[in-house]
């Protein structure tokens, strides 16, 4: 989902700074908060991130005969929130812009718009919708995150085609030949990294449950539910 | 274990999709965002010059696997390190836990035989 360095031209770069960045102030905000108040959660912080660096380091090839990499920031916005995710999202995103030249630092705002801010908007959401709705918490995760995966490629085709709107069809026309690229491609990988996010949650239950309940992720009753039903 | 298997499934079926995908067709693998470049060649037909270039290139293929490959590794140190702490330090709650309710236990035993001794 990297744009790449210099790919998005005058106003468009400086208007996805103009949005993520307040989204990162009130992420530094939440993320001294936390290191106040629940200073106990920094190690399952340092592992939310530490996914989202494996995850995004994983090309892995798909069947439309490309290459792409999961995402991995469904399980910090569930457990974090989008806003710290987006922190952490976007410590990858120089990583990768600096070492690797993927994406870029004219492109970082658009990018941590896109994996940071987005797509975990989406997980936070269907987790809480599916929560409330009495879905098994394992399927909720894997929904949540395979969609925060997907949500994350639709808002770069998105980025993308708004920058470059076809000279017939526009910005629709464009969309979808970016989305052809990215969302086909995410399909089966997103799949993966549900499955595979969900089964990060089970251990960080079995090894660690009360802090889901610290991080009002879930609550007493659901703990012991789920606790019960993987034991 | 049911998590497990249905997630050991998911990865073979998708391993089953490459192996199929890479014997049938001749496909390249590259990489989604270098695709990404090249409509966008086509949709501005090849006038759009890049504003800004990025100022460090990994010099080879190798050396760029080699960047990914500490990227990944870095963040599996981190996971394995904290998964294990927590695990260590539950069990060693619990060895502790089990010493002190043995040890409760066996006061409160002494301290009602020592209640019933001047009774005697």
């Amino acid at each position: 989902m990297h744009i790449m360095e210099g790919f998005l031209p005058s106003p468009w770069w400086q208007i996805w700074f103009a949005i993520s960045i307040p989204v990162i102030l009130y992420g530094t905000y939440k993320l001294n908060r936390l290191m106040e108040e629940k200073r106990e959660l920094l190690p399952l912080l340092a592992v939310a991130g530490a996914y989202i660096f494996v995850l995004s380091s994983l090309k892995l090839p798909s069947v439309t005969g490309s290459c792409s990499h999961p995402t991995g920031t469904g399980m910090a916005a569930i457990l974090f929130g989008p806003a710290i995710s987006a922190i952490l999202s976007m410590i990858v995103l120089m990583y990768q812009a600096l070492f690797l030249a993927h994406g870029g630092l004219t492109t970082l705002g658009a990018n941590v718009f896109s994996m940071g801010i987005a797509g975990p908007v989406i997980a936070i959401l269907i987790y809480k919708i599916g929560m409330k709705a009495g879905l098994n918490f394992y399927v909720t995760v894997f929904l949540a995150t395979a969609m925060a995966d997907i949500v994350t490629y639709l808002v770069t085709s998105l980025e993308l085609a708004l920058a470059f709107p076809a000279q017939a069809g526009g910005v629709i026309a464009s969309f979808q030949a970016f989305a052809a690229i990215f969302a086909l491609t995410q399909l089966p990988l997103a799949i993966m990294e549900g499955a595979i996010t969900a089964l990060i949650f089970k251990y960080v239950i079995q090894v660690k449950g009360d802090v889901l309940v610290k991080l009002d992720v879930i609550g007493e009753a659901g703990l012991r539910k789920i606790k019960g039903l993987t034991t | 274990m049911k998590l497990e298997i249905i997630v050991a499934v998911i990865v073979l079926l998708f391993t089953a999709q490459f192996l199929y995908i890479s014997s049938t067709t001749n496909a390249e693998f590259s990489g989604a965002d270098g695709q990404a470049e090249g409509v966008i060649e086509e949709l501005t037909e090849g006038t759009y010059e890049p504003i800004a270039q990025p100022f460090w290139e990994p010099p080879s293929g190798e050396i760029e696997s080699l960047l990914f490959a500490l990227q990944a590794a870095i963040g599996a140190l981190v996971i394995g390190y904290f998964f294990g702490y927590y695990r260590g330090k539950n069990q060693s709650i619990q060895s502790t836990q089990s010493t002190q309710s043995t040890q409760s236990t066996q006061s409160t035993q002494s301290t009602q035989s020592n209640i019933s001794k001047p009774g005697n």
